[in-house]
């Protein structure tokens, strides 16, 4: 996989998203939990714009000095005897990471979910050496077993229902019992357990590296990423270079916003902090240590107009308020990160070409600017990318060029709007129901009248009304 | 151990940002609010006793509040509830000093319990797969999540609170603190200092879980599915 999913068009996938009941029924039940969930905890903390100030102020400073802490940490990490590779792109990362597979002549790698790691396509990668990969989080488990990408980012299944898991489960895995999700988490415990005591290489991805001392934070629920992070021998973290703080207490201020933002928990179960190599006598955690720091387009994104988007802490919250998600779905966008952040960075990771409706799957209601913990200006990044689509890449969608030229040119000639107004109703007559509205309108209203119906254009024009009430104010003033 | 890459990719960052390379003399500023401090401000240590309480219930984690005389058989209850055959401790010096080693000694006569030892290498890691309960001290308590702070080291492995089915925590009070705060800082601190902190630091709120199916919250995945905090005045 990488940022991009797969090749269907826009259209097909907003389609196939809102003919989802499930999916559509799942997520804005999820929206509302999520949404519910953050608020309590933010009210709870009665100074929440104080803790988004200070996030957005450490995020800030931390990526003006990007170059500085990152050497910070790969000094630290260092001397803990870890093993640090910067990576330009992808193929360098996975490549990177390959030749330290190959070099354990591993049979097993287990992973903890990780949006990097899914970016880049290292799975893939890692299969392609005959090695055996394994997804530990639930969720990733679920979709891994599927062979399907994750449509949220910190539920990634959240896209399917328990008779679907449970169906992948017998089928994959000779499951036999119930649907309750409990049973089908405890089957999926005592498969992974196996996995994470056979494995030869765990990987994880990161929340926050903390520069002043080389450790990495993982936020998680389950416990699987302490598992992948105690038990092999080898271990590598794969970050976006991005994902840094100065010092462990600028780290805890952003866990506390992640996980009041992405599941309104104080802390999660667990909040984990390892890298490095273990100490002697030390039993737990590896003796084989890699940090695999990633720019992947991320860099082209620094000292531009759209820096702030590196802020982002991947805690969903843009998502779980966003009215076009919650009818579209998480698979609509074609990115692994989806909502208004994937439609913010999806194309400054991977160019506009394949992503050019992203920043117009938007009302640009602002839900997202103003639920975003680290106060990133989400919808005007996105007004601004619809900008660069029309003026700088001529990218505008088909229909709205068409329509915009034709405007152009039909507003700026009094005659031509003259006529036009006026023959606007008898134009559009065949398709005009109960008198005043359009049920499934030509052309450029097919679009709309698809899913709701079109007022009709009124009988008499703005300008001719006007031009009576004109004349019949004069004569009432007479 | 070895660093690559690291010149051109800092360079180029450097460049995208329009300025020349930061090497030394960056410093953290001051920022213009802490709101973290303002968390259970001036708070008793007796308050941040009940906070701690409440937030248990929260995160579907038993709570057992005693003194030190009654610890050992409140202690030997959980295990026993746990229907604990087997169990894993860590070699934590706070074992004699509150008067449990005795207890383990005791409890090995019908029970299994293994004591962390180093000499004993990966098979502290077979034992803990095995094992029903696990038992550690706290390092630091968050009252406001409900958290114990565990500094893994040669002693007290990351296993034992990982691997078993159960968990049970043994909480001094001394180790209460208001939130999260106060123990970065002591570990920033400490940092500061060049004292080696631990290199593997666990901040651990009750039992594993997910909502991964369906949003229904399931406790219990791949860590304990079980948690008791015993809080020793």
């Amino acid at each position: 996989m990488s940022v991009k999913i797969g090749e269907a068009p826009y259209k097909e996938r907003i389609t196939k998203g809102i003919e989802n009941d499930f999916m559509r029924e799942a997520v804005s039940s999820a929206q509302g939990r999520f949404r519910a969930g953050r608020l309590t905890r933010a009210e709870e903390l009665g100074n929440w714009e104080d803790w988004r100030q200070l996030g957005e102020e450490i995020r800030t400073h931390t990526l003006e000095n990007i170059d500085f802490y990152l050497q910070q940490l790969s000094d630290a990490v260092s001397e803990k005897g870890g093993n640090v590779y910067f990576a330009e792109t992808a193929e360098d990362a996975n490549h990177y990471i390959q030749n330290v597979v190959k070099k354990k002549n591993a049979k097993k790698v287990v992973k903890a979910k990780s949006m990097v790691t899914e970016e880049i396509g290292l799975n893939d990668a890692i299969k392609d050496l005959g090695v055996e990969v394994v997804e530990s989080d639930l969720g990733e488990w679920i979709l891994q077993l599927d062979e399907e990408a994750p449509s949220h980012i910190v539920t990634p299944a959240l896209h399917k229902n328990k008779k679907q898991i449970r169906e992948t489960f017998t089928k994959k895995r000779g499951y036999d019992q119930s649907d309750d999700p409990e049973e089908l988490a405890a089957f999926a415990r005592k498969e992974l357990r196996k996995d994470f005591l056979a494995a030869d290489v765990g990987i994880t991805g990161c929340n926050f590296a903390i520069a002043e001392s080389g450790a990495i934070t993982l936020v998680t629920n389950e416990g699987n990423a302490e598992m992948v992070t105690t038990l092999p021998d080898t271990v590598v973290t794969v970050m976006g270079m991005e994902r840094i703080v100065p010092t462990w207490e600028e780290m805890e201020v952003l866990v506390s916003l992640l996980t009041r933002s992405a599941v309104g928990q104080k802390l999660t179960s667990y909040i984990t902090a390892y890298g490095g190599a273990r100490l002697e006598d030390e039993i737990d955690g590896p003796d084989d240590y890699h940090l695999v720091i990633v720019d992947n387009g991320r860099s082209k994104i620094l000292g531009t107009e759209f820096q702030a988007a590196l802020h982002c802490i991947r805690c969903a919250s843009c998502i779980n308020v966003c009215p076009v998600y919650r009818h579209v779905g998480g698979h609509a966008y074609n990115s692994i990160y989806p909502g208004p952040i994937g439609a913010v960075i999806t194309p400054l990771l991977d160019g506009y070409d394949d992503h050019q409706e992203l920043p117009y799957a938007s009302t640009l209601c602002g839900a997202c600017t103003e639920a975003c913990p680290v106060k990133i200006p989400l919808h005007e990044m996105l007004i601004r990318h619809r900008q660069i689509l029309v003026e700088r890449e001529n990218k505008a969608p088909m229909s709205e060029k068409i329509l915009m030229n034709g405007f152009a040119k039909w507003s700026s000639s009094p005659a031509a709007y003259k006529i036009s107004t006026k023959l606007a109703r008898p134009a559009l007559t065949p398709w005009i129901k109960d008198k005043d509205r359009i049920e499934n309108g030509p052309g450029p209203l097919k679009g709309w009248t698809d899913v709701r119906d079109f007022p009709a254009p009124s009988k008499k024009s703005f300008r001719a009304w006007f031009k009576e009430r004109e004349s019949d104010s004069h004569e009432h003033s007479k | 151990m070895s660093i690559q890459n690291r010149e051109s990719f800092l360079n180029n960052l450097a460049g995208r940002l329009h300025r020349p390379r930061r090497t030394q003399g960056v410093s953290r500023p001051d920022w213009s609010v802490y709101p973290q401090y303002d968390v259970l401000k001036g708070i008793t240590q007796d308050e941040l006793v009940e906070v701690l309480e409440k937030q248990c219930e929260a995160i579907h984690t038993d709570f057992i509040h005693t003194d030190r005389k009654g610890l050992p058989k409140l202690l030997e209850e959980t295990i026993r509830n746990y229907n604990g055959k087997s169990m894993i401790v860590s070699n934590d010096s706070r074992n004699e000093e509150y008067g449990l080693s005795g207890l383990y000694k005791d409890l090995d006569r019908d029970l299994n319990v293994h004591i962390w030892d180093p000499r004993l290498g990966k098979g502290n890691q077979v034992i803990a797969e095995q094992a029903d309960v696990g038992i550690t001290f706290s390092d630091i308590t968050l009252a406001e999540s409900a958290t114990v702070t565990l500094f893994n080291n040669k002693n007290n492995g990351r296993s034992i609170s990982l691997l078993p089915k159960t968990y049970i925590a043994i909480i001094p009070k001394s180790t209460l603190v208001p939130r999260m705060t106060q123990a970065a800082n002591q570990i920033h601190e400490a940092t500061m200092k060049g004292e080696e902190v631990a290199s593997y630091v666990s901040f651990i709120s009750g039992p594993s879980n997910s909502a991964d199916i369906e949003m229904n919250l399931i406790v219990g995945v791949h860590g304990p599915i079980k948690a008791t905090y015993i809080l020793v005045d």
